[in-house]
């Protein structure tokens, strides 16, 4: 007659973001290192030759670190005042920065002592950075001027005084030695030309620019200041390709990764979010303090970000290790054509078929629920659970139980160490939204059964012990949640307009279900 | 309003065919089972039905085998008649009138003429006091005979006839009454009796449930309330009887049945596991699960290689004596309760309706036939007494039949509810629904109501719940979780004031969604979700709310417990009110037609009507005694064509409701069940062909081609067949055992061949067309084909003077022809290229 149907396990979509490759991407670091600063960090940049140094200016100091140190191998202290915007050299052999006091210096990377100072600027100079050709040096400073220098005689070469802020983001251009770009609180993004001596292109950003990017290839620019992160389309004439609004404070740094050119930007809202080639936000992550610089190393091996609180936090990427005790130990059973043995048989046209029923198959604790052995399905069950750590089998079995009107009974008569596995089990998916109701209805059954014994056992005395504390803070939680959907309820009562009070009752008791949910 | 005559309420089909148990012929080809009003008789190979013996006129309470010919059977009905019938041939032979309600029969061979009857005698007929009679049974060559040589064997038996049981061919009787079993010895005229403690120490209960007796060995078992077999012996004196107890069941033993031989006990109780003891070696047993729902009766054929267990619903199994089900006949399960509505499945015109626990059935109403069960829950259904399950409580259909929605819910009764909604859709390659999406917490509290939208473009669910929220469902892409397109997900959260939605409707186009709130109306807007307007009801709470259909779709009906409104929604106000208190409201979805049913004064009575007019089209006093809260209108399979005004609401649908009593009835006209039952009589199964799917096929074909030739004969050739077709047919259709001897049935047979010499043959010509294939017909017209071909031969041999290979006679032809004047021919065919 009917065959047993087995234990439905039902998949509930977990709810959140999708899992994409390029979260899978972005999520493959490894927790951040975290190094103490004098000040603010304000610049990270990655020396172009391997291994990839990085240049971390930070108060009256440039630290350069090596990738996996702890400690700066090298570092320059001789400022008088705040340094600003340490930056390498193409070949990685020199090093500009700026300063509070309004001059330019000069490094060689193993050196200490300055080579060149550019003196001229009034005010401090907030951006230093070499030109493509490796013998100019431009600036951006507080006196609204950029300035190129020449390295060889040390002489300024131009002023530009087109804009009537400070300048305090600069990009030079790769690929040609004449070009570059600067940003400034006047709310404009200018891009020069040496040989002409003024700017070619004015693109109105609209907020004060904190930071400009030029894509390798050069069609487009990147500007960030204010909440806003715009691209630009510079073989175009400077139109504005896309304006990003991800972020809820200033958006402080943006870089490109090297691996397939995805934007990184990093905020005050300490969030550094990375987008994919359509602008959409495919990753998050998430720091302690306000974000001010951030850098990342050539194949993305490492990023390092700077925040406002003087930490630089830096995270490795994992590699994937080529773990040949692995292959050793995967079973060696029997082969292929072991069990597709006689099972590939062709028959000819006049065979006669007779075929054989299909032999059902069913899970372990399947055959011991058909059996009606409640107890040792939970048994079998639990030891699914540890084995694989997806509670969904487990919980279908309890489900399926206590339909049978059996949880009782299966629960009952346990020795302890049976029993902190259960308990330890209700522990862990007391508070997942989707196991929540059977784990508690566990737990109320727990305590029923055992409450008289429950002092002989430290262990599981312990372990209630502890689900009491978790549900004691759970119902905390829940309570302000509470509060706090009163409050979106009484905001989006007065947010809504009079006449139509009816139609939009609906919203905010769906935002209620996504934070209870949350 | 005139209430019309010719419209009447039938019961129809759906009945149980669980009530007693079946009974086997003796070649074990056709299993025999009470049904309602009726006997029917299935063949155990194909599960069709054969034969339903009609004629009694109230519920079959008992079927049992002639012990002198086993071609026939005896039935006896709650209306007080046994009847004997020859169920081969599906012939009534004789009518034994009791003159009381009669619940039970039991024969034996011993007793010759003599049939032992359950009989309430007493006035006030309580089922306690119930009475076992031996009727002599009056012989006589009459049609109906009164039996009255009644003599009482015992009084006070139990009401449940499994616990009454003749033992050994007939020497004694065995019945059991709670705690006590009798036994009557009738050639010694005494009765014994051995009665139990009521509980023993582990506070089982030992009240008997059924009795059975050894064919051949005095033995005597009975089961228990605790599950308990008991196997008596020694009971042929007061004191030395003994019993062994046989234990497996857990809950009470529905019933028990030795093999004929006596070499295994079989039992069944609710567990649904037949388990089969071995005689003799008690601790041997067999057991077949899952059988379907709780055993109530077991069958063994007299040849003892096939079972047939009765199960609580509505089903026979077949089973084979190895232990292998080798057939199931399944009937309409109504269970307790209908829990969805009764509804139409859009592709298939079925019935569907919740049946067996977690499953949706689909019954075809014009076949009276179980078409399959689709299951919904997808879980192992634990047969236990007690047990609280997943039921199927709500189902609703889209106008297309592309998707179903259901609900399924556990634990009403306790606090912890549980509950899922289910999307289904149509998967045109298996023909059947397959699951689509699950929603695991739709709403937070149980699911009211539910309907699709009606339009054929996009299909929308919107399901409305005691949380006071009212929610719109959509195929498509999900923001959350970012699924395929094909999966629902909610669209609309909506609410009004906290209420309590209690119904939702979608107007004919979908254009409008209605949804009540306790005593208010909303109307809403499907596409922007903006709420168009209220309406407010007179004071009740809204059972039913519906829109009216094609050129009534403006109209909106709702009904309270003391009202029925109509509002007219272009106006937004009330069209016309009365206060009458309708039970169930039913739109009739293929006309304007509404069909109220209002329960007043302990009888419900019909009222059909359109909503633009307060006035009902027909009306139908006292339906039935009961309340009505189920109905539909199904689809007539070709419409009718009435133009009498109280009975052309019929014309499209027609309509059956449930009673609260789980009757299936519905309205008939006279005419249209006279249609029926010569279209039923046509389909009478010739002979002894066993009726298989193959034959229906073919019998189907052949009809369609009669139906093909018919129409190029008017009706009026019809009777033109041979005159001795009528006496051939009753001489071939009559039973040899009821024919006369051959001598005289000869003359009579050759005579009827003897028919004039025209007149045969004419007719013989005219049948044998009318019984030629088409084949034959095109063969004609390959003759006249031939024929014209020659005749233009001829014609162009005239001309040409080329005279092929001819005929003498054709030679005189042509020189007579040649001396004719042709020239007129000639012309005729210079004109012709």
């Amino acid at each position: 007659m009917a065959s047993f149907k087995p234990t439905k396990v039902q998949v509930l979509p977990k709810l959140g973001e999708k899992v994409t490759e390029d979260t899978l991407y972005w999520r493959n670091y490894k927790s951040p290192v975290q190094m103490k600063e004098f000040g603010a960090v304000k610049k990270i940049d990655f020396s172009p030759l391997p291994p990839h140094n990085y240049a971390v200016t930070a108060s009256t100091r440039v630290h350069i670190y090596g990738p996996h140190s702890q400690e700066p191998i090298q570092s320059f202290t001789r400022f008088r005042d705040t340094a600003y915007c340490g930056t390498f050299r193409g070949d990685g052999k020199l090093l500009v920065t700026g300063s509070e006091e309004g001059l330019i210096r000069l490094f060689d990377v193993s050196g200490r002592v300055a080579l060149r100072q550019f003196s001229g600027h009034s005010k401090a100079v907030r951006v230093t950075s070499f030109l493509s050709d490796g013998l100019r040096v431009v600036s951006g400073s507080d006196d609204m001027t950029c300035r190129v220098w020449d390295i060889p005689s040390g002489a300024e070469l131009k002023t530009f005084t087109e804009h009537t802020d400070y300048v305090r983001a600069l990009a030079p251009s790769k690929l040609n030695p004449d070009l570059f770009v600067t940003g400034s609180y006047d709310h404009t993004v200018k891009m020069f030309d040496m040989r002409s001596g003024s700017s070619l292109l004015t693109m109105q950003h609209g907020y004060p620019v904190e930071c400009v990017l030029l894509y390798p290839s050069e069609a487009l620019l990147v500007s960030t200041g204010g909440r806003y992160v715009k691209i630009w389309d510079l073989l175009k004439g400077g139109q504005e390709l896309v304006s990003l609004k991800n972020h809820h404070k200033t958006v402080t740094c943006a870089c490109l990764s090297t691996v397939d050119n995805k934007l990184l930007t990093g905020s005050l809202d300490r969030h550094i979010k990375v987008y994919n080639s359509s602008y959409k936000v495919v990753h998050d992550f998430d720091y302690d303090t306000s974000i001010l610089s951030m850098a990342i190393a050539p194949h993305d091996e490492v990023i390092a970000v700077g925040m406002t609180n003087g930490v630089l936090s830096v995270r490795h990427r994992k590699h994937k290790k080529v773990n040949e005790t692995l292959t050793s130990r995967r079973r060696r059973g029997p082969s292929y054509r072991v069990f597709v043995k006689g099972k590939n048989f062709v028959p000819r046209q006049d065979d006669f078929l007779v075929s054989k029923p299909v032999k059902e198959y069913l899970q372990k604790h399947d055959k011991q629920l058909k059996s009606f052995e409640v107890s040792k399905a939970l048994d079998t069950a639990l030891q699914i659970w540890g084995r694989t750590n997806k509670p969904e089998v487990t919980v279908a079995v309890i489900m399926e139980i206590n339909r049978r009107g059996t949880l009782k009974n299966a629960l009952a008569g346990r020795d302890e160490q049976s029993l902190s596995k259960i308990l330890n089990f209700v522990l862990k998916h007391i508070f997942d939204p989707r196991f929540s109701q059977p784990m508690i209805m566990v737990g109320d059954i727990i305590v029923d059964l055992y409450k008289e014994v429950i002092p002989q056992s430290p262990s599981v005395e312990r372990l209630l012990q502890r689900l009491m504390d978790v549900l004691g803070g759970e119902t905390e939680l829940q309570h302000e949640l509470l509060q706090v959907l009163g409050i979106l309820d009484t905001l989006f009562a007065s947010l809504t307009p009079r006449k139509e009070v009816a139609a939009l009752a609906a919203p905010p008791v769906d935002q209620g279900s996504q934070l209870q949910a949350a | 309003m005139v209430e019309k005559s010719d419209i009447r309420v039938v019961r129809c089909g759906g009945s149980k065919i669980n009530l007693r148990p079946s009974v086997f012929s003796t070649d074990s080809r056709f299993v025999l089972c009470a049904s309602g009003d009726s006997v029917k008789v299935y063949s155990t190979r194909t599960e069709e039905c054969l034969h339903s013996l009609q004629g009694h006129t109230n519920q079959v309470t008992g079927i049992t085998l002639n012990p002198a010919n086993h071609l026939q059977v005896y039935s006896c009905s709650a209306d007080g008649t046994v009847k004997l019938w020859d169920f081969i041939d599906g012939i009534l032979i004789k009518t034994f009138i009791i003159g009381y309600p009669v619940f039970a029969i039991c024969v034996s061979e011993k007793h010759e003429g003599i049939i032992f009857l359950q009989l309430s005698m007493a006035t006030n007929s309580k089922s306690e006091c119930l009475q076992l009679v031996a009727v002599h049974l009056p012989k006589s060559a009459e049609q109906e005979v009164e039996a009255k040589e009644l003599s009482a064997v015992c009084s006070h038996i139990s009401s449940n006839p499994s616990c009454t049981a003749l033992g050994r061919g007939g020497e004694f009787i065995a019945f059991a009454r709670h705690l006590q079993l009798n036994v009557y010895f009738f050639r010694k005229q005494k009765t014994y009796s051995f009665s139990l403690q009521a509980t023993d120490k582990k506070g089982a209960k030992n009240a008997f449930t059924c009795v059975a007796c050894h064919p051949t060995d005095d033995c005597i078992a009975t089961g228990h309330e605790d599950g308990k077999i008991r196997l008596w012996r020694n009971f042929n004196q007061k004191k030395e009887y003994t019993y062994s107890t046989l234990h497996w069941h857990h809950n009470a033993v529905n019933t028990l049945c030795f093999t004929p031989e006596g070499t295994h006990l079989l039992s069944g109780g609710i567990e649904s596991v037949l388990v089969q003891w071995k005689y003799g070696a008690d601790n041997k047993k067999e057991l077949l699960p899952r059988l379907g729902g709780a055993i109530l009766h077991i069958a063994a054929s007299s040849d003892g290689q096939l079972f047939c267990t009765s199960h609580s619903d509505n089903k026979l199994t077949v089973i084979e004596s190895n232990f292998k089900v080798c057939g199931v006949i399944q009937g309409l399960v109504k269970g307790d309760d209908v829990l969805t509505d009764l509804m139409i499945d859009p592709r298939s015109k079925a019935l569907v309706l919740n049946g067996r626990p977690g499953h949706l059935q689909f019954y075809s109403l014009l076949r009276d036939k179980h078409l399959y069960n689709l299951d919904i829950v997808q879980q192992e259904y634990i047969y236990e007494a007690g047990l609280d399950q997943f039921e199927v409580v709500k189902a609703v259909f889209d106008i297309k039949g592309s998707w179903l929605a259901t609900v399924e819910e556990r634990g009403r009764k306790s606090s912890d509810l549980e509950f899922f909604l289910k999307l289904w859709a149509y998967d045109e390659k298996t023909q059947s629904f397959v699951l689509n999406t699950t929603i695991t917490a739709a709403h937070t509290d149980r699911i009211i109501s539910m309907c699709f939208s009606s339009s054929e473009e996009t299909t929308m669910l919107v399901t409305t719940a005691e949380d006071g929220q009212f929610k719109a469902w959509c195929q498509g892409a999900d923001a959350d979780t970012q699924q395929d397109q094909n999966f629902w997900s909610c669209d609309f959260v909506g609410s009004y004031h906290n209420l309590k939605p209690t119904n939702c409707s979608f107007s004919a186009d979908s254009s409008l969604l209605a949804v009540s709130f306790q005593e208010v109306i909303t109307i809403w807007s499907p596409e922007t979700w903006e709420m168009l307007t209220t309406l407010c009801q007179p004071p009740g709470e809204i059972r039913d709310l519906c829109f009216g259909r094609l050129s009534c779709s403006k109209y909106l009906l709702s009904t309270t417990n003391r009202n029925l409104c109509c509002w007219n929604l272009l106006t937004c106000a009330l069209e016309w009110s009365t206060s009458v208190e309708v039970s169930k409201l039913q739109p009739d979805p293929l006309s304007e037609n509404v069909a109220a049913f209002s329960y007043q004064s302990k009888h419900t009575d019909l009222f059909v009507f359109k909503p633009s007019e307060p006035r009902p089209l027909f009306t139908h006093k006292n339906v039935c005694s009961e309340k009505v809260h189920r109905a539909v209108f199904v689809p007539q399979e070709e419409p009718l064509n009435n133009c009498d005004e109280s009975s052309q609401w019929l014309n499209r649908s027609q309509l059956y409701f449930l009673t609260q009593n789980m009757d299936l009835l519905t309205f008939n006209q006279a005419t249209e069940e006279d249609r029926m039952l010569s279209s039923s009589k046509r389909l009478v199964i010739d002979d002894s062909v066993a009726v298989t799917p193959f034959y229906l096929l073919l019998g189907k074909h052949r009809q369609q081609q009669q139906n093909l030739n018919t129409p190029s004969y008017t009706g009026a050739d019809k009777p033109q067949q041979p005159q001795g077709s009528a006496t051939i047919k009753e001489l071939l259709h009559t039973p040899a055992h009821v024919l006369p001897a051959a001598s005289v049935l000869c003359s009579m047979f050759v005579n009827s061949l003897l028919i004039s010499k025209t007149g045969v043959r004419e007719e013989m010509e005219s049948s044998e067309q009318e019984m030629d294939s088409e084949k034959e017909e095109e063969d004609s017209e390959e003759e006249m084909e031939a024929c014209d071909s020659q005749q233009e031969l001829r014609a162009q041999g005239s001309v040409d003077e080329v005279t092929p290979k001819l005929s003498k006679a054709q030679e005189k032809e042509l020189k007579r022809v040649r001396k004719t004047d042709f020239s007129w021919m000639t012309g005729l065919i210079d004109s012709k290229p």
